[in-house]
């Protein structure tokens, strides 16, 4: 008995001390230093490797950012964007609350577990890409055929992910609820979503990120269009410096995102992990 | 065997105690491992009670059932003579673990019983303010639990408690999962806290000294299956220096009856 209490001692005083060593060394300021290093480092390691050169077909980093800036201003760039973004953001918008919903659903009513996650255990397993001209044959190559590549990709994930988190919520804090008067409604607004959202919100970047591999895959593979447009026409071409640029920069771009994703969480949901 | 005297209600039954919660009948299975078998108890109320047992006696069970948080086979529970079978404003829960919400801050967990009530934010807020200070928590209004000892975060459980205002108070072992020295400073102001808010607590622990420190009455049960074998109203004086308690005849014997008395229970 007494030894169970000392090491629970030893624990919280553990947990409290960590934070007071972090600010006391200043550590707060040099992550963003080291991150920096780390890009300057990756830039030099790709332009020695451009410059070698690894093979006629890689540009040097230098090149690609030039090439960035000119896909920039003759507007080629921003046009791909415009028609990319479109059905990647609807997908993604879509899937999220329909991924979020279905998978609260799923997790706290029986029947609705065993109807749908099947489904999307199978989803998750399957190379979804083998779909997609699937999709095109029904839904043509448009922008619903962009969207649904988006959905197909991301959806399981979400689904899957937010089912779980809700199944597993800490029992102790849903009796917690019920005995200050809680209603049903009340727990899973004030409880289960809150206690559940790091594994929903890490559900979502990997849908999101699953999404940009949804689009850029529709582009290549159905639509000639956008983002994966362009990187087919610039590797036709052998214009490579503008090929990397822009593979380069849809990657930035999921990466953003997903950085604003965890932003959003840390800000909105879990206050107490700003600055962990 | 059990010779020591046991310092039963002296023999001058008081007339018609106030009964707050009563227990009538209850009976819990668990599958076939029966947990309690027809307990009958009164609370008296204003009073604090203990309920002490060894493990596997159907403690926590009998106080969860008094909170409506767990079905019982059979047998019902009164409030004030109404019979009660889900939680209701008139108790409020100490939970062992704390059960407090990681993601809000003291002063929110402690008026979190409000919120779920309602009230408006202004007013449940300086409603928790004043019991967070109550149990010696001002100033900490705005730390995360992960950012308070096991000893202060039972101190925002037991401000939440009170801070919905209910009659009776159940305590599950509140103090199993906070170290010796806080638990300590934490009977002395339960004690305290017993005397200025007039409040029923019904209060389960597996220690024998925390139950004769702090209770007016202690309800020991035997395990296997959960039954009250007896019933002790330590009179012990606890208006002076809570330190002197712990040397008080009263309180020695008293701990040493109750331990001959389970003593059969363990092993």
């Amino acid at each position: 008995m007494a030894i169970g209490i000392r090491t629970g001692e030893e624990g919280s005083a553990g947990l409290a001390s960590a934070p007071a060593r972090s600010e006391a060394g200043g550590w707060r300021d040099r992550p963003i230093l080291l991150r920096i290093i780390s890009i300057v480092l990756f830039a030099m390691v790709w332009e020695i490797a451009g410059r070698i050169p690894v093979s006629f077909a890689f540009p040097t980093f230098l090149d690609t950012l030039a090439a960035f800036f000119g896909l920039i201003a003759d507007g080629s760039l921003p046009m791909a964007y415009l028609s990319t973004l479109q059905p990647l953001l609807l997908g993604v918008v879509l899937s999220a609350f329909l991924g979020v919903g279905l998978g609260t659903i799923c997790g706290l009513w029986r029947p609705g577990e065993w109807l749908v996650i099947p489904i999307f255990i199978v989803l998750q397993a399957a190379p979804v890409a083998a779909f997609i001209p699937m999709v095109t044959f029904v839904y043509g190559i448009g922008m619903t055929a962009k969207t649904l590549a988006v959905m197909i990709l991301a959806l399981p994930v979400i689904v899957l992910n937010t089912y779980k988190a809700v199944r597993n919520v800490n029992e102790s804090l849903l009796v917690m609820c019920r005995s200050f008067l809680g209603t049903r409604w009340q727990v899973v607004e004030k409880i289960i979503l809150p206690d559940a959202s790091p594994v929903i919100f890490a559900g979502l970047r990997l849908g999101v990120a699953a999404g940009f591999v949804g689009v850029v895959l529709a582009e290549l593979l159905i639509t000639p269009t956008g983002i994966g447009d362009l990187i087919t026409f610039h590797r036709s071409r052998a214009d490579y410096a503008e090929m990397y640029a822009t593979i380069a920069s849809i990657i930035a771009l999921s990466t953003l995102t997903l950085v604003a994703l965890q932003w959003v969480e840390v800000r909105v949901f879990r206050p107490e992990k700003r600055g962990a | 065997m059990r010779t020591a005297v046991l310092r039963k209600e002296p023999s001058t039954i008081p007339a018609a105690v106030d009964t707050i919660v009563g227990v009538r009948g209850i009976s819990k299975n668990y599958g076939n491992v029966e947990a309690l078998r027809g307990i009958d108890l009164d609370f008296p109320r204003g009073k604090l009670t203990s309920l002490l047992g060894p493990s596997g006696c159907g403690k926590t069970t009998l106080l969860k059932i008094i909170a409506g948080l767990i079905e019982a086979d059979a047998g019902t529970v009164t409030i004030d003579g109404k019979v009660v079978r889900a939680p209701g404003p008139e108790r409020a829960f100490v939970f062992q673990d704390f059960a407090l919400m990681p993601w809000a801050t003291a002063l929110r967990n402690v008026a979190f019983g409000l919120e779920l009530r309602g009230r408006a934010r202004t007013e449940r807020e300086e409603i928790a303010r004043h019991y967070l200070s109550e149990v010696g928590l001002a100033g900490f209004e705005d730390k995360y639990p992960h950012e308070l000892s096991g000893g202060m975060r039972q101190r925002v459980g037991l401000a939440r408690a009170l801070s919905v205002d209910a009659d009776v108070l159940l305590l599950d072992e509140p103090f199993s999962a906070v170290d010796e020295q806080n638990r300590r400073k934490f009977q002395e102001d339960l004690i305290r806290l017993r005397a200025t808010q007039n409040k029923t607590f019904i209060f389960v622990t597996h220690s024998i000294e925390e139950a004769v420190y702090i209770s007016d009455r202690i309800v020991l049960l035997s395990p296997r299956p959960g039954r009250v074998s007896q019933i002790i109203e330590p009179d012990i004086d606890r208006s002076g220096d809570p330190e002197r308690i712990h040397r008080d005849k009263h309180y020695l014997d008293t701990v040493d009856e109750i331990w001959q008395g389970l003593r059969q229970y363990v092993e």
